[in-house]
């Protein structure tokens, strides 16, 4: 019995993914956990491993094809086992490999398959002259009476979701169509046939195309010790009011110039060890971690209907990769040594850039730190990457005459500005963990107290 | 082939099926000695005697129940009703009596009867005049409910319906009596139950039954000379619905506009498209779009009678937008 | 208020010549058709107290006369219906106890198979056509089944049975007139047990003989006593013979009583009678009159009719340990019976 290998979600986000290289050949042996594949997900380079084992009798699709989460791949059999009917399928769930991912087409699938026009008001419905939009897929068909305006809003919870047909669904899933890219001309964009007419034959659009999402809850990493905190009424007014004046994540900025002289010379003299060189960023991150320990009011995730004040600090480090950034976590930043952090910067960076993180790598940091000083930034505001509450953007550190003492003196300064989540963190709140930040940073000790 | 009118074709069904089985009898009002208030039964009574074309007084709960009891000890009755909105006062009779009775006698007492008339709108009859009831009985197990569209199919169904052995609801249509088509001679029959593509088609299907049947066709023609081909699907049965036929043509068109003349709720068309729905859910490339009469009482007024009916103009519109076109 | 039966002056049996061997016997039969109804309705009441009868569920005690009388009149081609309460019309016309207690039941070997219930007993070799549950609905039926007799020629009858309370309904009515416009041979044997349900005649009906509603349509009729089974039995002969030899029908009002509620779920006094009424009434009870009877004629003594009593007891009490036994229908017998079976269509 042939098994159908599909692409599988290798990570939380992940919708499709780009088959880099095969790692087998058709009519090589396969055991169960073999690496098949190499498969390029939204975030990293992932190994699609064989869930069952026998000969690799067919690669369905070419390297550097991308296909949707649960779209048939290869197919494991025995030799010379006729697949015939396996291939032909398209998408299938039938075997086990398809079982171990998560349906995600299922799933949709089954959200659209409400009736599609409300049953009453036929009559007028149909002896309208000029077309109007049926009322989405996903609203109930609640008994609307003659002349009754459509519900013509959205559907809640209607942001990602592909609306088509479903017969354009079946054709899709028959010819391995990504529906994402397609435009609808139906109503409010619906997908139907003849939108699929020029598709046949085109590749889905690979990650590039689209712009990497953000997950919007990420996964509660196993065992964390966090506090959560039910909103207040006026913690409630708060998000409400200035979610509505920015919104979705109202941010507000706060900005302050460090005296870096004291933690250069530090630094300097680590480096002179010679066991290693230690960045200003790493002594940031270690900072941060340490203030955001006095201060965790601001080492927190938004969640929607309440707070969760996280016990342990989990720095997430802004990386630029070819096509992107991600954000690898040093965890218990607060409680590494300066050389720990450096060095699991460096690795984490390097792999980054190399696409080889692990979802758990990039994902459950509790505050973020972007530095573009090494691009000669003096300062900028970084966007907060959610649910995390804050996220600090690091500039350069440059010379600069200020006023000591009332002398004029050349001093090496750096400036950090904060993008705060107001839902989560207040003014003053923000400018008090900023000051304790700067206050260790001028006063390197403070690091080791 | 012969060309008769429809009611010409019912006429020949009756005169044939009299022949052959002398169980078989009409009663109803005026279908004796004024040959029918539609002049289906014309010449009946001089061919058959008053024995078996009974003139009956205005008693429709009453000569309903006369024609389920006959049914009961064995005589084939047909009953007609000069319309199906006095049929009503019978309610009590095909529903508690003719489709229950099979039923709670476990199965020892059948009811082989057809009750006959005209059913819908005609022209400015008003609103006690113009209903279309095959929904309700439609939604009776028991009952078969039958609606042919044309001289042959009248023809081959009535003689069908005759030689049922349950109640068959036969409803005509007032305005398709004089309508014209080539008739079959003789021994033709067609099965109860099973529809007919009366119009072939790719691009949407039509499905429609009785007077609807020529209007989806008018609306088909038109349709072709903007380049659209519609299939016609004609029901002809209604209870039981001839769901392979209807699957069969939306799978092949994907869009679907369902007309019928009676009100929208709970009628006909619900029915049909619940089967749409679920075993062709794939197939869809639109909602399936009702045309149906407008709900609301018959009015007298032309103009507004016209509004309140299925035409040609309101199934091309339905079909533009499951064709998701201008 | 009290108001007058027929024939209640006949509180003695009035002796007649003592009958031959085999009326002798016709007549103890008809006794044990009438014990057999009273016991049966007896345990029909007691089982549905205890669950194993459902739904609606109404006694024939007190009209027993009615049903045995008139089937002793009938012949066994001859078409019954009859409304809701017909356990009693199904007994007389030789129904096994067994097949209705298992209907009763809703049991498989029941008479309509377990799906009509009490109010639809069916078992056509008997000509017996029905319990109907609307009321009036089974009138027309009845003048249909005497159409198809005069459409084939033969000499049968159709006979219907109803309540007084059946007769302020349009089928009724419609029936009667088409039945004596068409010369149908048709019996219309109106049950006037005084109440339909809670409301009493006069309060329901504009005129009190219902005998007279006959008068609208020139047809035959009679007032019975409907307590006297030889009264019920012949008014019924001369009804069948007018039916068979005239072609002509004839509505008889039988005048009787119901001693229980109109249902099991009803009282049997409740606010419409009083008990002094239904006491009064019950001093004429049918099977009482009946047996005095054949005891006056000689053909019977007490301990026959104890043991023509215990004997129906014991028919019935058979009768409910086969009903209590008996299997529920098949699960697939929910599907059948809605249409014809298709290879019996012609």
């Amino acid at each position: 019995m042939a098994t159908k290998v599909v692409m599988e979600a290798l990570s939380p986000t992940m919708e499709e993914g780009r088959v880099v290289e095969w790692k087998k050949n058709e009519g090589d042996p396969i055991a169960t956990g073999d690496v098949l594949a190499e498969v390029e997900t939204d975030k990293a380079v992932m190994e699609l491993v064989a869930r069952a084992g026998g000969t690799l009798l067919k690669r369905v699709v070419p390297e550097g094809t991308t296909v949707p989460v649960s779209q048939l791949v290869a197919v494991i059999g025995d030799k010379g086992e006729d697949i015939s009917a396996l291939v032909g399928g398209g998408a299938g769930n039938g075997g086990p490999a398809a079982q171990t991912t998560k349906p995600v087409a299922d799933t949709t699938a089954q959200r659209t398959s409400m009736p599609p026009a409300p049953p009453a008001a036929a009559a007028t419905e149909s002896t309208a002259p000029a077309p109007r939009p049926a009322p989405p897929p996903g609203v109930s068909p609640a008994p609307s009476r003659p002349g009754a305006s459509p519900t013509a809003a959205a559907a809640p919870g209607d942001g990602d979701r592909v609306k088509a047909s479903p017969l354009a669904r079946k054709i899709a899933a028959e010819r391995g169509l990504d529906l994402h890219g397609v435009a609808g001309s139906g109503p409010a964009g619906r997908i139907i046939q003849r939108d699929l007419e020029g598709v046949a034959a085109r590749p889905a659009p690979g990650p590039a195309a689209r712009a990497p999402q953000v997950p919007a809850v990420q996964p509660v990493p196993a065992g964390e010790p966090f506090r959560d905190v039910p909103l207040t009424q006026i913690r409630k007014t708060i998000a409400r009011r200035l979610s509505q004046s920015i919104g979705p994540i109202p941010t507000f900025y706060l900005t302050t110039e460090i005296d870096m002289e004291r933690v250069a010379e530090a630094r300097d003299a680590l480096n002179a060890r010679g066991e290693g060189r230690i960045s200003f960023n790493d002594i940031t991150i270690k900072a941060t971690a340490l203030a955001l320990r006095q201060h965790p009011a601001c080492n927190a995730w938004w969640q929607d209907d309440h707070i969760r004040y996280w016990a342990e600090v989990h720095i997430s480090m802004a990386v630029a990769i070819e096509d992107g950034l991600i954000t690898p976590v040093i965890r218990h930043a607060d409680q590494k040594s300066l050389r720990q952090i450096s060095a699991e910067a460096k690795d984490l960076a390097g792999r980054a850039r190399e696409r080889r993180l692990k979802p758990e790598e990039y994902t459950g940091g509790t505050f973020s730190i972007s530095n573009l000083g090494m691009l000669d930034i003096d300062e900028f505001t970084a966007v907060i990457n959610p649910p995390e509450a804050g996220i600090l953007a690091v500039g350069r550190l440059a010379e600069k005459a200020v006023v000591e003492d009332g002398t004029v003196a050349v001093r090496r300064r750096m400036r950090i500005t904060m993008s705060c989540d107001h839902r989560v963190i207040d003014g003053a709140t923000g400018a008090e963990f900023l000051k304790t930040l700067k206050a260790m940073l001028e006063n390197p000790l403070a690091l080791v107290w | 082939m012969p060309t008769l009118t429809y009611r010409d074709a019912l006429n020949q069904a009756l005169r044939e099926e009299m022949t052959r089985d002398d169980r078989v009898f009409l009663m109803g009002e005026e279908v004796g000695v004024y040959q029918g208030a539609y002049k289906v039964s014309r010449g009946l009574l001089e061919e058959f005697g008053p024995m078996r074309v009974v003139d009956t007084p205005i008693t429709e709960l009453g000569f309903a129940g006369v024609g389920v009891g006959a049914a009961m000890v064995g005589l084939r009755p047909i009953v007609e009703f000069m319309t199906w909105n006095f049929a009503l006062l019978a309610v009590d009779q095909l529903v508690n009596s003719a489709a229950k009775m099979r039923y709670m006698s476990g199965g020892q007492v059948g009811v082989p009867a057809v009750f006959r008339g005209p059913g819908g709108a005609a022209l400015q009859l008003a609103a006690q005049h113009s209903q279309a009831f095959e929904s309700w009985y439609a939604h009776i197990p028991g009952l078969k409910v039958v609606m042919p569209a044309t001289p042959a199919d009248a023809k081959g169904l009535l003689k069908s319906a005759i030689r049922d052995d349950d109640p068959v609801i036969f409803i005509e249509g007032e305005m398709l009596y004089n309508v014209k088509g080539e008739v079959p001679e003789g021994e033709h029959l067609i099965p109860i139950g099973r529809a007919d593509v009366k119009r072939e088609g790719g691009d949407v299907t039509l499905i429609c039954h009785s007077k609807t049947v020529t209007v989806a066709l008018k609306a088909a023609e038109q349709l072709a000379g903007d380049g659209v081909h519609a299939e016609v699907v004609d029901l002809r049965t209604i209870r039981p619905l001839d769901t392979e036929t209807v699957l069969a043509s939306v799978g092949k068109t994907h869009r679907c506009v369902v007309v019928e003349e009676g009100w929208s709720f709970a009628g006909v068309g619900a029915q049909v498209v619940d089967v749409i729905q679920r075993d062709a859910f794939d197939e869809l490339d639109a909602p399936v779009i009702r045309v149906t009469g407008a709900d609301v009482p018959m009015p007298y007024n032309k103009q507004l009678e016209k509004a309140a009916k299925a035409d040609p103009a309101k199934v091309i519109a339905a079909v533009n937008r499951v064709l998701y076109r201008g | 208020m009290t108001l007058p039966m027929a024939g209640t002056s006949a509180a003695q049996p009035t002796r007649t010549k003592k009958p031959d061997a085999a009326t002798a016997e016709q007549w103890r039969h008809w006794l044990r058709q009438m014990f057999l109804i009273r016991r049966f309705e007896e345990k029909a009441g007691e089982a549905y107290s205890l669950g194993k009868i459902g739904g609606f569920c109404h006694l024939y005690i007190g009209q027993e006369a009615v049903g045995v009388g008139t089937m002793a009149a009938l012949r066994d081609d001859d078409y019954i219906t009859a409304s809701y309460r017909e356990h009693g019309q199904a007994l007389a016309r030789g129904f096994s106890a067994r097949t209705i207690m298992a209907e009763l039941f809703g049991k498989a070997p029941g008479c309509s198979g377990g799906k009509g219930g009490s109010m639809h007993l069916f078992d056509v070799s008997k000509g017996f056509l029905g319990g109907h549950g609307i009321v009036g609905g089974h009138i027309p039926l009845t003048t249909g089944m005497a159409f198809a007799i005069k459409y084939r020629n033969t000499d049968q009858v159709a006979v219907c049975f109803f309540g007084e309370a059946a007769v302020n309904n349009g089928a009724f009515h419609e029936a009667l007139n088409m039945a004596a416009l068409w010369k149908l041979p048709a019996i219309y044997i109106c049950e006037n047990n005084r109440y339909g349900m809670g409301t009493a005649l006069e309060r329901a009906s504009a005129i009190y003989d219902i005998s007279e509603r006959a008068c609208s349509y020139d047809m035959a009729n009679e007032v019975v006593d409907g307590q006297e089974l030889l009264a019920v039995k012949s008014a019924v002969e001369r009804a069948v013979r007018r039916a068979r030899e005239e072609k002509a029908p004839t509505l008889l009002e039988v005048r009787t009583y119901r001693f229980m509620g109109h249902s099991m779920s009803d009282p049997i006094h409740g606010h419409y009678r009083t008990r002094e009424e239904v006491e009064d009434q019950r001093k004429r009870d049918p099977i009482t009159l009946w047996s005095q009877k054949l005891i006056a004629d000689g053909v019977l003594d007490e301990p026959g009719a104890r043991a023509i009593d215990k004997s129906a007891m014991d028919e019935v009490e058979d009768a409910y340990r086969f009903a209590d036994e008996a299997p529920d229908p098949a699960p697939e017998a929910l599907w059948t019976d809605v249409y014809a079976p298709v290879e019996e269509s012609r």
